[in-house]
């Protein structure tokens, strides 16, 4: 009963209260990339979710062997190899999909988050609670990834997956696309709004300030 | 104490994590599983994904085609496809017993290909087909359009590209890079449209028959140029020397006086 407990927590943790990309800002750099259409931010979800999932399971089965200081390369050749699978299924299978993801499932391999759980959870626990704790991180990245990707194809070109769900003006609709949506910046600006909604309703999650204003210098001055 | 144990995997095991043999020995293990993993999806999954590759080239032909002015209704009048020739280079005819379909095993016999000498091979190929597929579009007039796959050495890799020149084949109608392996952003931007756009009504020859095309270095000042891109002067002296190539007498040269001729 209690194994099932810590199960689910591992599991539902990562979603939001230990959310990998908002509260741990991890493995941004593809959030940002990948999310101008929900299209996209699946796959790279879906792709993203099961490297991640394989990698600590296979990682977790050879814990016991792997030699501390060849640890990282090891965990690197074990990811990178699964990216270029999944990469070349990708290409056979999904070929449109994957244009569209050029290079960023290639560059899953660097993603902080993939190593990160590998690290710091695989590394030292059974093969199947690490494979939940990464499916869970895995669902918690989706997450944010199809929130900010729905946000901006909804409101950059008034689609959802691709399907017309708000009339443009030019078709004689009220909708007038905001281009930006579609750009990097938005995605920083989203990211960050999505920070500060969880942190403002979860509030043990905002951390402690680094400098403290120097407002007492500025009134003596 | 149990007596020594033979198997070499359990003693491989029981070896301590930090021990040399063990390192070198888990490490040599991961790597030659990864690259058994990677080799074999790579090489079982090539043939989807060739036949992926092939009809993205077959939209781009379409692409390239509807995107330059005035073809999408020529192509709605000429019933919307494009006829297909296989050619052979060195006679500027069309190939006698090589077909599309059989183009492919023709051009894996090495007596099919010219090897080409350094003076003459400025595209960088090394040595060229004697038979390639072109798409020609007709009218009453004879060929309105021809649609010319090229290949050229670029900064990255090998350029492919194909050129739609006009009927009087001299004046381009357009082209489509079908593939490329420039620097993304500088020269890699060879397949932005916007770049692309440079080149209808670009003049291939000067009124000598002189090849004269060239990416500009800045912008084109002259009816023969396009512009270049800045940062990527490399890549556009290599579509330069590929369309000089392609277009000159070891090229599609004698094909481009046989249409001029009216024989297609």
């Amino acid at each position: 009963m209690s194994a099932r407990i810590s199960f689910w927590t591992t599991l539902t943790d990562p979603l939001i209260r230990q959310n990998p990309v908002t509260l741990q800002i991890l493995g941004i750099c593809s959030a940002l990339a990948v999310t101008t259409t929900l299209a996209t931010a699946l796959t790279m979800s879906v792709s993203l979710t099961v490297v991640l999932t394989l990698a600590a399971g296979i990682i977790s089965l050879i814990r016991r062997h792997i030699p501390d200081t060849i640890r990282l390369i090891v965990q690197i050749v074990i990811v990178a190899s699964l990216v270029i699978v999944i990469d070349q299924i990708l290409q056979a299978y999904f070929a449109d999909i994957s244009r569209a993801l050029s290079v960023y499932v290639g560059l899953i391999t660097t993603n902080c988050l993939v190593l990160g759980r590998t690290e710091s959870y695989a590394r030292f626990n059974a093969p199947l609670p690490s494979m939940v704790d990464a499916f869970g991180n895995g669902l918690g990245y989706s997450l944010v990834l199809i929130v900010i990707g729905s946000i901006r194809e909804l409101f950059g070109m008034g689609q959802l997956f691709g399907a017309q769900v708000l009339p443009l003006a030019e078709n004689g609709g009220w909708f007038t696309p905001l281009s930006l949506m579609l750009l990097a910046p938005s995605a920083f600006f989203l990211l960050g709004g999505l920070v500060w909604a969880v942190r403002s309703v979860r509030t043990e999650q905002v951390e402690p300030p680094d400098h403290t204003p120097p407002l007492q210098r500025g009134a003596v001055e | 104490m149990a007596g020594t144990d033979w198997n070499p995997w359990r003693r491989l095991l029981a070896l301590p994590n930090e021990s040399r043999a063990k390192t070198i020995i888990v490490a040599f293990l991961v790597s030659a599983i990864c690259a058994l993993l990677v080799s074999s999806a790579t090489v079982l999954l090539r043939p989807i994904q060739t036949a992926n590759r092939a009809a993205e080239e077959q939209a781009r032909i379409g692409d390239l085609v509807r995107g330059i002015p005035g073809m999408a209704a020529l192509l709605e009048e000429s019933g919307g496809t494009l006829s297909t020739v296989v050619i052979n280079l060195n006679t500027g005819r069309a190939a006698q017993d090589v077909t599309a379909e059989t183009l492919d095993a023709a051009l894996t016999d090495m007596a099919n290909w010219t090897v080409l000498d350094a003076g003459a091979d400025i595209a960088g190929l090394g040595q060229r087909p004697n038979f390639a597929q072109i798409f020609l579009l007709r009218d009453d007039d004879g060929v309105s359009l021809a649609l010319l796959p090229v290949a050229g050495q670029g900064y990255g890799g090998q350029i492919d590209a194909i050129l739609a020149v006009h009927g009087d084949m001299n004046t381009i109608a357009g082209i489509a890079i079908t593939q490329h392996a420039e620097t993304p952003g500088l020269g890699g931007r060879i397949e932005d449209r916007s770049w692309q756009q440079n080149f209808p009504g670009t003049i291939i020859r000067d009124d000598s028959g002189d090849v004269r095309f060239s990416v500009a270095r800045g912008d084109a000042t002259t009816d023969y140029e396009v512009d270049g891109i800045t940062g990527a002067t490399r890549t556009g002296s290599g579509i330069t020397r590929m369309m000089r190539f392609w277009l000159g007498p070891d090229g599609y040269g004698p094909l481009i006086d046989a249409i001029a001729r009216g024989e297609f």
